[in-house]
């Protein structure tokens, strides 16, 4: 009896110590921090992502409060409002970014964009960029496996595998830039993000010229150059054979729409305008539900007609030579014994 | 029997060719000559479309000291200077030649007659040997000149000849060795020459017993060249293997080089190319290309002209078999899988291999189960499946710290991963990365 006693007052008394001198301890080594760290953390929402530049929220958080000028920090995914209330509490002035979305800009699907070969490597698109072109003609499109997939943390862009291309769902995209630096061929960009996410952009980043786009993929930019003439704002400009529109001068007036003979321009939210009279039944888009509009099918002003019978004369060489190109291309080991 | 000390692994060897003598492949009509077939800067076109050239002339001249100069591997008129599609479906900046007749430059001796003495200084040679634009010819494509240029303050202590050949089913190393022996001792005599040492080594791997008696012979009329057989492994025909399997040294890792061993290592028919730079003053216009394969229907060893498209090379040898699932520029280890056969034969193609569909296809990957296989099949003592798992989580850091440049992307480890994992993939992709981090480190470090 007497030894559980002394036992238990042995450790009281322990405790008790070990109590007092942490105490000391913790005064004497005790880490001053700005109490609004706190607070800015829990205003930022949490998700961790990274797309600000730091690690973290609580990185951001504490590069908001220690800063003086925080007009170079946004956070992505809170957006204008979430920078705004914090600058609000800290009182300072918040960086003004206009909402942005990830925006894929390849149009080759499996139909548009025939494969070649197979890929039977590393289940990556930055493996398959280090190896060779991809599994279609075109050396600067989408490879398909999937890497801003796995990046995005907030399950807004997923693989559709029917086209074979990733498709962004813009109520979920918060402009975070993962999928951007992820994909190796550099085909995913933040473009503005207009009201009910309508939208008008160059669906290809192809700089070859135009008769390799042709043979590769029906649907990739050949950098004609119509577009960049009918455009009233300036906004289009063709370089290194690629046409390209830049949001901040668009004012989606979609007359490029119709011009662009392969349909590399894509329309996302609105119909397209009216044709020429002749057409007056164009076939209309699915009004929202369907976001990508067949762009410019039938309505066919001369030079489109020959462009589209320089796409069937490349279509069956490009057949042709298929088989021959068939090897998968991959750097491997063999694994025969 | 020699060999290197630590990992590597014995595929199955598949010499179909061995046998086939070295045969002439017809002139090709077209060739496209890319720029950049080298290790280092691309070279600079000296020709623009329209122009005549000559075989043997100068088309492109070395863009920088590590570069390699390019010669027109047939006599026609300029076509193109653009960019072509290459093996792997990239583009690249590519001279296009149409062949018109067979004329040649100046200066050249064609004939097959031995010449033994060389009379020129260390830095003459040096000099022909870049004029005729001799890169490593087993794959590494590494500018020879730079090679025996001995920086200021080492020392070359042997010359060592890469016979080895250890990649499967290659042989134009093996035919080289056998058709052109005297030539290719004189061509080691005159590298003895360039860096300044007496004693060199000829690695041969004994699977090839003919080679070794033949050059035996030969190198015995000479002083200090010894041939060395070695036990059959891969990779025993990367440099630093071959260095441990022939002198015991081991190379320290990277930025360290052979030389820091003295040694300077050279393939077969970059030696015998040297020998027909510095006695013949035939530039680096052909070499010869194994075209082998199980379905083949004739496996070969041909004599063929740069730039001659691979595609010319399958007809020769019977055409593509029905059940080709993979053509490889290469070997099946180290080569390369193409998609595009109208690429041409570069400087460092040693051979194409066709695969058949059952062979090529590599089986689903599971999970690996840590049993260190790969560790112990590494010849560079690297932990691939840490590496390929700090890829997958761009852990470049801690990649880097692991020794990953060191890889020399061999393929032993992913052949032997009994979970079928594509190791090397992963691990070569996170090397070109760690690689382009400490280039951009250097590049952004104050220069002193």
């Amino acid at each position: 009896m007497e030894v559980l006693l002394y036992t238990i007052l042995t450790l009281c008394v322990l405790g008790v110590l070990a109590a007092v001198i942490l105490y000391f301890v913790a005064q004497k080594f005790r880490v001053e921090e700005d109490p609004r760290i706190d607070e800015v953390e829990k205003m930022l929402p949490g998700a961790n992502c990274g797309g600000c530049g730091f690690a973290g929220c609580r990185g951001m958080a504490d590069a908001l409060v220690k800063r003086d000028d925080i007009s170079e920090l946004f956070c992505p995914v809170g957006g204008g409002d979430c920078m705004k209330a914090i600058a609000a509490y800290l009182g300072k002035a918040a960086a003004e970014k206009q909402p942005e979305v990830a925006t894929v800009r390849c149009g080759g699907t499996c139909e548009k964009r025939p494969r070649t070969n197979e890929y039977n490597g590393a289940k990556s698109c930055a493996v398959a960029a280090s190896l060779y072109a991809g599994e279609t003609g075109c050396a600067f499109g989408c490879l398909g496996l999937g890497d801003c997939v796995a990046a995005c943390a907030f399950d807004a862009i997923h693989m559709n595998p029917e086209t074979g291309l990733p498709e962004v769902d813009p109520d979920k995209c918060t402009a975070c830039g993962a999928c951007v630096k992820a994909c190796p061929k550099m085909v995913i960009e933040l473009r503005k993000k207009w009201p009910k996410n309508r939208a008008v952009y160059v669906s290809c980043v192809s700089k070859d010229k135009g008769a390799v786009v042709m043979k590769a993929c029906k649907a990739g930019c050949i950098g004609c150059g119509k577009c960049e003439k009918v455009c009233a704002f300036g906004a289009i400009t063709v370089e290194n054979n690629l046409a390209y529109i830049d949001p901040q001068k668009c004012k989606l007036c979609r007359k490029c729409v119709n011009e662009c003979p392969t349909g590399a321009i894509k329309l996302v939210g609105m119909d397209p305008l009216p044709k020429e009279p002749k057409a007056p039944a164009a076939p209309k888009a699915a009004p929202a539900a369907e976001k990508v509009a067949p762009a410019a099918p039938k309505a066919a002003p001369a030079a489109e007609k020959a462009v589209e019978k320089a796409a069937e004369k490349a279509a069956p060489a490009a057949e042709k030579a298929a088989p021959k190109t068939a090897p998968a291309a991959t750097k491997e080991p063999s694994h025969e014994s | 029997m020699k060999t290197f000390p630590m990992g590597g692994v014995h595929p199955s060897e598949n010499k179909l060719s061995s046998a086939k003598p070295i045969e002439v492949l017809p002139l090709p009509e077209v060739v496209n000559i890319p720029l950049a077939q080298h290790i280092g800067a691309p070279a600079v076109a000296k020709v623009a479309k329209g122009d005549k050239v000559l075989t043997g002339q100068l088309i492109a001249e070395a863009g920088s000291f590590m570069s390699a100069n390019i010669h027109a591997p047939i006599s026609g008129t300029v076509t193109a200077v653009d960019m072509v599609a290459n093996g792997q479906g990239l583009r690249q900046m590519m001279i296009t030649i149409k062949r018109e007749g067979d004329e040649w430059a100046e200066g050249i001796d064609r004939s097959e007659t031995l010449v033994k003495e060389c009379s020129l200084s260390a830095q003459e040679i040096i000099a022909k040997i870049k004029e005729a634009g001799i890169v490593g010819m087993g794959g590494a494509t590494f500018p020879t000149h730079v090679k025996l240029s001995i920086p200021a303050g080492k020392k070359a202590e042997c010359v060592i000849i890469n016979g080895v050949e250890c990649e499967p089913y290659l042989t134009s190393d093996h035919r080289t060795m056998l058709e052109h022996g005297e030539e290719l001792v004189v061509g080691v005599t005159i590298l003895m020459k360039a860096v300044g040492v007496d004693k060199a080594y000829i690695g041969i791997e004994n699977n090839k017993p003919d080679a070794i008696a033949h050059l035996s012979k030969i190198a015995a009329q000479y002083k200090g060249i010894e041939v060395v057989p070695l036990k059959v492994r891969y990779p025993q025909g990367g440099e630093k293997q071959l260095i441990a399997a022939v002198t015991g040294r081991q190379v320290p890792p990277p930025p360290a080089l052979p030389i820091d061993v003295g040694a300077v290592v050279c393939n077969a028919s970059t030696t015998f190319a040297v020998y027909q730079a510095v006695q013949k003053g035939m530039p680096l216009i052909q070499r010869v290309v194994t075209i082998t394969g199980k379905n083949l229907k004739e496996p070969k060893n041909l004599l063929t002209r740069m730039g001659t498209p691979v595609s010319a090379l399958i007809a020769a040898a019977g055409g593509l078999p029905e059940n080709a699932g993979k053509v490889i520029n290469g070997g099946p280890m180290m080569g390369r899988a193409m998609v595009n056969l109208d690429s041409p034969v570069t400087k460092g193609c040693s051979g194409i291999t066709v695969m058949s569909e059952q062979d090529a296809r590599r089986r689903e990957a599971s999970q690996c189960i840590k049993c260190a296989k790969c560790v112990s099949a590494c010849p560079m003592g690297l932990e691939p499946y840490f590496l390929s798992k700090m890829t997958q989580k761009k852990n470049w850091d801690e990649l880097e710290a692991r020794m990953i440049t060191s890889c020399i992307e061999c393929g032993c480890c992913q052949s032997t991963c009994p979970a079928y994992l594509p190791l090397l993939d992963w691990v070569r992709l996170g090397k070109q990365t760690v690689m382009g981090r400490i280039r951009a480190r250097a590049a952004a470090a104050p220069k002193k």
